[in-house]
């Protein structure tokens, strides 16, 4: 009996072990820790499509790529070097900083000795949670199923000179003398043109557009204080990063201020304040949003996708787009974001994709598309 | 029953005694005389009657001093002491305190203080620039006494705007539309002979007539405006950015480009037939139409 519960104990924690190193990948890695190696011998065996695509995933996830590269088809196209870029990204892109925190997989089509699986991969990344779609062919060799992965063709950008006509404002401190009144500078002028709050299915939502009606650039941040019937103040939330910050002179941008919780028939009055502070800022890098195009995605989800092209000669790491949506009248009745998880190379493009609520789809008619963009090494 | 006066009846009452005895004892006693006006920065004297010794405080904006005096003496002020304009007392002691104030006004001026806004203006604007000047004497006392203060506007070398303004409780202001060209405005305001200079950029207002035109190239369509200039003329500043929109059947590409000497240029790809259209702000522009390639 004196040794009876210790071995229990142990045996309960070895079982324990085993799980954790052969169940499915649903359970969430740590983000920032590569993990090591799994246990040799405890994989299950991948006898079915399903198994074959979870093998694949945790070996991802755990960043063992030796072992996931081994689990491919040898039809892959891929080599080893551009599977790992294919996960872990390049440039200081967002990809660059995410961690695969869990999938969930689905089963398109399934035969005898093909598979086509859909699989939604998690990402955390330190911009917040992404979500990637992807669909994984398998095919059976043998007595296994093994994925055929394609390989991932990252753009190759030529040498090339790109010569650019540098437009910069910096600001100088004005050193003339102390007197009251010589030095000031006045902020930007900037103006909020549309305000539209509207309930959604978080909350409360109040979105609308902002204009730099000035010649210097801009920093602009938009407030919203949300007020009862008392006047008194119930909420008050920023537009965060739902806005392009640094507007150039005459740019438009599109904000969006959620309140969750609350609803608008709690609400008697939305008190609107928009800041805007004088920043040095560049009018490069110039990004053009080609292609773009409104569609119901495979899911059926309706989606504004279209291409990012660089006209410039910087790599742009994480690019970052904001779409306004209208309705027949031009009002903004919805402000979508996304961020781009693959660096946007100097005369490259690379796709985007925001998603746009269901109950909304009927009333848009046109949109409108900015892009933000982070660059490492440059404010 | 025994009945007894309140405490604080009773030292009202002995207040009141002393009072009335100490005024009668000043005015038999010593007499105090301030001067009718004072200058800052001036020194000055303030006459006493009497005989024997004193005690003399002065309170002011920004001095408080005691010293020994002797009465039927003037007691001098220095010119260190009554640099701050405002209320003085001036209080003598001698066994029963006599006091008197006086006033000491601002010196002549020596600055004029000018703030004008905005530091930058669109053209064309009513009621745009606007100034308000403040003298100060040498000691930075505002001058209140009224004074009369010219502002000037200049462009260049023409005037746009020149006018006088009096102060009033020490304050002189202007309000102006701002001029048709852009370039920098000198602000002057001048009393006597100072005078305080400011500078107003004058910036290109909204663009007006936004036109474009395009081409199709090998590699799509290249669009771009003509030179872009506001209402007035003024060429709209570089780094302004014009949003071109290229609309066909397969979606739309737009692209944010900025002026760069007087013109925005964009390339799009764009391979069939497109309408492009062109807005910098809330300014719209024409719409050219290109065939497909």
């Amino acid at each position: 009996m004196k040794i009876a519960l210790p071995l229990i104990l142990v045996a309960v924690t070895i079982g324990l072990m085993v799980v954790a190193f052969v169940g499915p990948g649903h359970a969430r890695g740590t983000v920032g820790i590569a993990a090591g190696s799994a246990l040799s011998g405890l994989t299950p065996k991948s006898d079915t499509p399903g198994q074959a695509l979870d093998n694949l995933l945790v070996d991802v996830q755990r960043r063992n790529w030796d072992r996931a590269f081994a689990t491919l088809s040898k039809t892959s196209g891929s080599d080893e070097q551009s599977f790992i870029q294919d996960w872990i990204g390049s440039s200081g892109s967002l990809r660059s900083f995410s961690n695969l925190e869990g999938f969930d997989p689905r089963p398109l089509h399934i035969t005898n000795d093909e598979a086509q699986m859909r699989v939604r991969l998690h990402f955390s990344t330190p911009v917040g949670p992404i979500e990637d779609v992807r669909d994984i062919h398998l095919v059976r060799e043998g007595d296994v199923w093994k994925a055929v992965w394609p390989k991932f063709q990252a753009p190759t950008v030529p040498a090339e000179v790109i010569p650019v006509n540098y437009l910069r404002w910096d600001l100088v401190t004005g050193t003339a003398d102390d007197q009251w009144g010589s030095k000031n500078v006045d902020g930007p002028r900037v103006r909020i043109i549309s305000m539209n709050p509207v309930d959604s299915a978080e909350g409360a939502v109040v979105m609308g557009e902002v204009v730099n009606e000035d010649t210097i650039p801009a920093f602009v941040n938009v407030n919203a204080t949300l007020v009862d019937g008392a006047g008194n103040p119930l909420d008050d939330e920023s537009s965060f990063d739902k806005i392009d910050h640094i507007l150039l002179p005459k740019q438009v941008t599109p904000y969006r201020i959620d309140f969750p919780g609350f609803s608008l028939k709690d609400v008697k009055n939305v008190r609107m304040d928009v800041k805007a502070a004088l920043v040095p800022a560049s009018a490069d890098p110039v990004i053009g949003v080609m292609n773009q195009k409104l569609d119901a995605d495979a899911q059926g989800k309706n989606i504004l996708h279209g291409d990012l092209f660089n006209e410039s000669g910087q790599t742009v790491n994480i690019p970052h787009v904001i779409a306004s949506f209208y309705d027949g009248n031009g009002k903004v009745v919805w402000v979508a974001d996304g961020y781009v998880d693959r660096a946007l190379l100097p005369q490259s493009s690379e796709h985007f994709a925001v998603e746009v609520p269901r109950s909304l789809a009927g009333q848009i008619h046109n949109f409108h598309v900015v892009v933000n963009q982070y660059s490492l090494g440059r404010s | 029953m025994r009945r007894s006066f309140p405490l604080r009846t009773t030292l009202l009452l002995s207040g009141a005694c002393l009072l009335v005895a100490s005024m009668l004892g000043v005015s038999a006693a010593q007499e105090l005389t301030v001067p009718a006006s004072v200058t800052a920065g001036d020194e000055t004297a303030i006459s006493t009657t009497g005989s024997g010794a004193a005690t003399f405080y002065l309170l002011g904006p920004s001095v408080s001093r005691r010293n020994e005096v002797s009465l039927g003496q003037e007691i001098h002020l220095q010119a260190r002491e009554l640099q701050n304009a405002g209320d003085y007392m001036a209080i003598l002691c001698s066994g029963t305190c006599r006091s008197a104030s006086f006033y000491v006004n601002a010196a002549k001026p020596a600055s004029v203080t000018f703030l004008v806004h905005p530091s930058r203006v669109p053209t064309g604007q009513s009621d745009a620039v606007s100034g308000v000047a403040f003298p100060f004497d040498q000691f930075h006392n505002l001058v209140l006494v009224p004074k009369t203060i010219n502002f000037q506007l200049t462009t260049g070398n023409s005037s746009v705007f020149s006018q006088p303004a009096h102060t009033r409780d020490g304050v002189a202001w202007f309000r102006t539309a701002s001029g048709k060209a852009a370039g920098m405005l000198q602000v002057v305001a001048s009393l006597d002979d100072l005078s305080a200079k400011r500078a107003v950029q004058q910036v290109a207002s909204d663009p007006c007539n936004l036109r474009i035109q395009g081409q199709r190239t090998a590699n799509g369509i290249v669009v771009e405006t003509e030179p872009v200039h506001d209402c007035a003329g003024n060429p709209v500043p570089d780094g302004t950015i014009v949003t071109f929109t290229a609309t066909d059947a397969s979606g739309k590409d737009t692209v944010d480009a900025p002026i760069k000497k007087g013109i925005a240029k964009a390339q799009m790809d764009a391979p069939g037939a497109v309408v492009v259209s062109a807005a910098s702000g809330v300014v719209m522009g024409n719409e050219v139409r290109i065939g497909a390639h």
